[in-house]
């Protein structure tokens, strides 16, 4: 009975997915507004790099708060192996993810040892590790960063000079894809494995689950995804610097959805981007104009409210009222 | 410097190291104390010195003010709770940043001609600047008493205690809002002794708190959660090795020497030097 049910909701997550992803993808045909556009463009991404996050942070429970690291590496290697050595953006943006994960791989096996708070900081030192030396690394533009002169729209270079519309679908296509790969992955043993380890990692490990391996293999894939979301970031705005890409900062921003939204489930970081991201970048623009903050009080006022009022995240929302009906 | 990273961590080993609540806002209590300190002297003309009782008075009530309004909430949380502090005392920090900006400007502003402002002394030959010498003086003394609260007084081991299991604590009648209330008080009113004497030698900006924040969170991590000693010695490891990354790497570096020592002690001791939990 129970799987029946489970089978059911899978089904429908993944038909509410596709008609969602069919309903963005027309949007762009009746809004022309290119700011509009530009914030979408940001949703999608942050979506699916928040996602990429929520595989490591939400379901195998190892908050990382220096995913900055690997988004900054995603960038860093598209843009140098265009700049330098004439490699195009697609190639560079695979390479990006698997050095991406290579470190993640590298980085875990002697970070995943440790636990709670020591790990986070781990994360955030390893990353400002990371940020300090591209901020001072010469050959790599250091605080100058790395422009990408755009000269002529081509989808083999993913550069145009004035439409946001490639952009955008890439965008879709790197949200859907993160989704898509957390969707398959709840349901594998990977997913098991991942909520055993979250919820009591001694327990798992004595009923033959491998708590290291499993870890292992959650940073990976975030890291990978995380890359190609730094990749695309990269190509989008076309030019990098290490606080732009690498910042602390940075770190919380792409862990905010997934916690807004709701930790550890499947549609958190999609429904905590598209509150978040437009949210943020509408009181930036319209009162954050006079630099005195007030943007930043409403901004940081809000993540306040939503972490003290909804701290399952604002999906809980939904199922509740869904409970409620059901009764 | 090293006992001055000791300084501002010593506000959060009690609120970080000893109660484990996640405070992302420490530095900008850090910045609000300097702040704090920078307008008695603007207004009143009273030196950071004498300043410091009120400056770390205002700041544990609203250190507590803080816990009872906003982190009281976040511990609530059934799941994820440290996701939780951490976000919303991230909040807490942009919108005291975004304050500060409002109500302070943007503007660098520094207090001059202070008692201790620019003086050096000589030591055997060696010349230290007197506020910073203060600023270690006054790190060895309230690391000595906050070791000596929590480890001689009714009240630090309540604070021990309700961190272990609150609702044990409750069934003895220790209320675990006072008690933290009074934890955050106490810390903040710490992180406000280390604002009023910083104020003295730094620049006072509203994103000032931010670049001391991270290095107080390792050295309170690198000396291990639950142990005042262990933060006292992180404090001073730490600066230790920025002196020595000081001597071999660029300025602009200094950070990663103390990032790597953070890693090689963890590592080798997954719970800091002298940590219990």
């Amino acid at each position: 009975m129970h799987d029946v049910t489970h089978a059911i909701r899978r089904r429908r997550d993944l038909i509410v997915a596709a008609v969602l992803v069919a309903l963005a993808a027309c949007v762009p045909l009746f809004v022309k507004d290119v700011y509009v556009q530009n914030i979408m463009v940001l949703t999608l991404m942050y979506a699916g790099l928040s996602q990429s996050w929520n595989i490591l942070g939400g379901y195998c429970g190892q908050i990382s708060l220096g995913h900055a690291l690997y988004f900054g590496l995603g960038a860093y290697v598209t843009a140098i192996l265009l700049t330098k050595f004439g490699v195009l953006p697609w190639f560079g943006m695979l390479a990006g993810g698997l050095i991406s994960a290579l470190i993640a791989l590298a980085l875990g096996y002697p970070t995943f040892r440790l636990g709670g708070h020591y790990f986070a900081i781990a994360t955030i030192v390893i990353a400002e590790i990371a940020y300090l030396l591209f901020l001072n690394w010469d050959w790599a533009g250091a605080a100058l960063g790395i422009d990408m002169m755009v000269r002529e729209d081509s989808w083999l270079k993913f550069q145009f000079l004035r439409s946001k519309l490639p952009y955008f679908y890439f965008a879709l296509f790197f949200a859907l894809a993160a989704w898509l790969v957390t969707w398959w992955l709840e349901n594998s043993k990977w997913g098991y494995w991942w909520r055993a380890v979250k919820d009591n990692p001694d327990a798992a490990e004595s009923l033959g689950v491998v708590v290291f391996k499993s870890k292992m293999g959650a940073g990976a894939i975030s890291a990978f995804l995380t890359a190609i979301g730094g990749a695309f970031y990269a190509m989008f705005v076309s030019y990098i610097d290490p606080d732009a890409v690498m910042s602390f900062q940075f770190s919380l921003l792409i862990a905010l959805p997934a916690v807004v939204g709701g930790i550890g489930t499947l549609w958190g970081p999609v429904l905590g981007a598209a509150i978040l991201i437009p949210l943020t970048e509408l009181t930036r623009s319209f009162i954050g104009g006079s630099g005195r903050g007030v943007d930043l009080i409403v901004y940081g006022g809000l993540i306040m409210l939503i972490s003290l009022t909804r701290p399952d995240g604002l999906l809980g929302l939904f199922s509740r009222r869904k409970k409620e009906v059901a009764r | 410097m090293g006992l001055l990273y000791g300084l501002i961590a010593v506000g959060l080993s009690l609120i970080f190291g000893l109660m484990n609540i996640v405070n992302f806002a420490h530095g900008e209590f850090l910045m609000l104390a300097m702040y704090g300190a920078f307008f008695l002297f603007a207004f009143f003309a009273i030196d950071p010195l004498l300043a410091m009782p009120f400056v770390a008075a205002g700041m544990f009530v609203f250190g507590a003010a803080v816990y009872l309004l906003v982190v009281r909430f976040a511990m609530r949380a059934k799941t994820n709770v440290g996701m939780v502090q951490i976000f919303a005392t991230f909040g807490l920090a942009i919108v005291l940043r975004g304050l500060a900006q409002y109500f302070f400007t943007p503007d660098y502003r520094s207090i001059q001609h202070s008692w201790l402002g620019g003086k050096t002394i000589s030591i055997g030959g060696i010349f230290l600047p007197v506020p910073q010498l203060v600023g270690a003086l006054l790190a060895i003394v309230a690391f000595g008493a906050l070791y000596f609260f929590i480890k001689r007084t009714d009240f630090g081991r309540a604070l021990e205690a309700t961190r272990e299991d609150a609702g044990a604590v409750a069934l003895v009648g220790i209320d675990q809002n006072r008690v933290f209330a009074l934890g955050w008080g106490l810390g903040s009113a710490l992180v406000g002794l280390a604002g009023a004497i910083m104020a003295t030698f730094f620049y006072i900006y509203p994103d000032v708190g931010a670049s001391f924040a991270l290095i107080a969170y390792v050295v309170v991590a690198l000396g291990g959660f639950g142990s005042v000693f262990g933060a006292f010695a992180g404090g001073i490891l730490v600066g230790l090795v920025e002196a020595m990354t000081a001597l071999m790497l660029p300025p602009s570096l200094k950070a990663v020497g103390i990032y790597a020592v953070y890693l090689l002690v963890v590592f080798i001791r997954p719970r800091g030097l002298f940590g219990s939990i």
